[in-house]
């Protein structure tokens, strides 16, 4: 299989004040398409600051940054958001929905940079919530639901373009165990049947046990993680 | 097409969340409501002023006065000058052959303003006998013309409008004499309007002088104004200069029409600025109250471009709004209303009527849309230059 991402000798600093600190160095990567990859590491590690590469919502200072077949490094700000709408699918910690508006427009937003007529969008937003399983929730504000069914809004707004890459921060960290389950299944389902690309960081090595596959970011780089392995 | 879906979604977005701040949105409206309100009723001055002594001044008209003379009071002509004058070739005649002109003598009166009271000045205006012919527009509405000889007079519209006791039958005091108002006249809305008059005779018997102030005289044509102008050269014993009246009135409204119309744009300005600033303070609030879900709608693939533009319609929206108010108020406030200038130093009132037009709104319009895409503008771009890993960081 082709890989889905490509990252060779990336690095990344961060400026803080005068002086500049390193967060990832020189880091490759690879993930193949159909992979679940969970990425842990301590906080502050780099793994949002990893993510955010993967995504294209910010640039490597070096290296080849490949996702999906572009070279990301070398897109344009325009050309990447338009990569962006085509390719990526992100799933935040605190959900990111738009308190405005309710469940269906919420999954509706990126369909609105696609070419689909208003019939279509509608029909594709209301088969992604039924894929996470709140059809019936489309007319609730995101403050009428509970966290989990949040968070599998904000899975179904991620899923509706039909990305390549499914990038998820930490989407289980502000949910409680069950919900968290239900979020985790609903993602290994997404992976096994509908054989999408997932990269997920999350702290928790239950959570981790989800993935097919496990890597550990420290001291900007990434290792094989063996603690978590036994877990699943 | 996109863009526009995407427009549409952030502005709607932004606009939504309007209710929980009503109170910057509502001081960026008043502000621009004022700046509106004030712009508008001091180009109405300006603009009423202007056309009413604008549509004083014909170009069939000339203006005769001593050479010497830059103004109607300034200047004095004898009799006998003004027989030479009215018989020059270019000026036009009647059916019995005499010269369509007016020795003129403009009085002063202090009447009571109606709006506050207060004593404004009135110019009395002595007319020729041949008045009608010379000033065809003035229509007598109410009562009769002055008879000759007699301390009567008759009040224009504006100055009735303006100034209490000209009503017909009452009486007013003029060189120490008693006279009578014996109707009411309109000239068009002109400057005239504000005036009232009399028998240019007894109006000079009445304060016992003997010259007149100036000569209005019909032209034969509008060019004829070279061949009178040549005329009165040619007799050394005329010191007079003429004018066109169009260009006298011209002069004079340019010169109070001018000043309030720059009055009005300066005070508007200096308000606008504030109005600026409140824009800009409330639109930043919006896109720092917004900042996550700006960088949400961004990663998610939406332009840079459309969230500028989303803030910049919200900034154009409040403004318009802002205008609305400020040219609805105004309009309700002033549209139709009677005017008079303050006559200071002796200078006469001019009354005019107040109209607050399609013109004057699309200005106040067109100030509501600068005010609201300057103060826009700064916000707008900062939404769109959000580095979006930073503002996701920031919940
Ligand atoms: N925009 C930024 N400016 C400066 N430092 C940053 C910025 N973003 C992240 N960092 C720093 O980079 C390091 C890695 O952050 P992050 O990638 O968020 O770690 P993790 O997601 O693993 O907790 C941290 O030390 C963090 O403080
Ligand atoms: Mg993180």
């Amino acid at each position: 299989m082709a890989a889905m991402v490509s990252l060779r000798k990336v690095s990344k600093r961060y400026r803080r004040g005068a002086q500049s600190v390193p967060v990832l160095e020189s880091l490759d990567l690879e993930v193949e398409a159909g992979e679940f990859l969970a990425l842990m590491g301590p906080s502050g590690s780099g793994k949002t600051t990893l993510l955010n590469l993967l995504g294209g919502l910010s640039r490597a200072d070096q290296g080849e940054v490949r996702v999906a077949g572009a070279r990301l490094d070398q897109l344009s700000p325009r050309a990447l958001a338009r990569w962006r709408a085509r390719h990526i699918g992100f799933v935040f910690q605190f959900y990111n929905l738009l308190p405005v508006f309710n469940a269906q427009r919420n999954v509706e937003l990126p369909l609105l940079l696609t070419k689909l007529s208003r019939e279509q969008r509608r029909h594709n937003a209301q088969a992604a919530l039924a894929l996470v399983g709140l059809a019936d929730r489309g007319a609730h504000r995101p403050s009428e639901l509970s966290g989990g069914q949040q968070q599998r809004v904000a899975i179904a707004r991620a899923l509706v373009a039909d990305p390549s890459l499914l990038i998820c921060d930490e989407p289980t960290g502000d949910l409680d165990r069950a919900s968290a389950d239900q979020v985790l299944d609903l993602l290994r389902r997404l992976n096994r049947e509908q054989n999408k690309t997932i990269v997920m960081v999350t702290h928790d090595p239950r959570a981790a046990a989800y993935a097919s596959r496990r890597l550990n970011v420290d001291k900007g780089q990434l290792g094989d993680d063996a603690t978590t392995v036994a877990a699943t | 097409m996109h863009a526009v879906h995407q427009i549409l979604a952030v502005t709607s977005m932004n606009l939504r969340g309007l209710p929980q701040r009503i109170a910057p949105s509502l001081v960026v409206v008043t502000g621009i409501a004022g700046v509106v309100g004030v712009l508008l009723a001091v180009l109405a001055l300006s603009q009423g002023l202007s056309r009413s002594l604008v549509t004083s001044g014909r170009a069939d008209r000339a203006l005769l006065l001593h050479a010497e003379a830059n103004s109607e009071a300034a200047s004095a002509l004898t009799r006998d000058s003004v027989s030479r004058i009215i018989d020059s070739a270019g000026i036009a005649r009647d059916a019995r052959n005499e010269p369509i002109a007016s020795a003129e003598v403009p009085a002063t009166l202090r009447l009571p303003r109606r709006s506050d009271g207060a004593l404004g000045i009135l110019t009395v205006r002595g007319v020729g006998e041949k008045l009608p012919a010379l000033r065809p527009e003035i229509l007598i509405n109410e009562g009769r013309m002055p008879a000759r000889g007699l301390n009567e007079l008759i009040a224009g519209r504006a100055a009735r409008s303006g100034f209490a006791g000209l009503d017909i039958g009452q009486h007013v005091v003029l060189g120490n004499a008693d006279w009578t108002v014996v109707g009411s006249f309109e000239s068009g809305g002109d400057a005239h309007e504000s005036e009232l008059l009399a028998d240019a005779d007894t109006l000079l018997s009445a304060y016992q002088r003997a010259s007149f102030n100036a000569v209005t005289v019909k032209l034969l044509e509008p060019a004829a104004f070279d061949t009178l102008n040549r005329a009165l050269a040619a007799d050394p014993a005329l010191a007079v200069t003429a004018m066109r009246e169009s260009d006298y009135y011209q002069q004079r409204s340019q010169k109070f029409a001018k000043v309030l119309a720059i009055v009005a744009r300066l005070v508007a300005a200096i308000m606008a600025i504030g109005a600026v600033f409140a824009a800009l303070n409330s639109l930043y609030s919006v896109v720092s109250a917004r900042t996550v879900e700006i960088a949400t709608l961004r990663a998610i693939g939406f332009g840079g471009g459309a969230v500028m533009i989303s803030v910049m319609a919200e900034a154009l929206l409040l403004a318009l709004v802002g205008a609305c108010a400020g040219a609805a108020l105004t309009w309700l406030l002033f549209d139709g209303h009677m005017v008079s200038t303050v006559g200071g130093g002796g200078v006469a009132n001019v009354i005019f009527r107040l109209h607050i037009g399609g013109g004057l709104i699309a200005v106040g319009m067109l100030w509501a849309c600068a005010i609201g895409l300057i103060g826009g503008l700064l916000p707008a771009i900062r939404a769109a230059r959000l580095p979006i890993d930073t503002a996701l960081r920031a919940q």
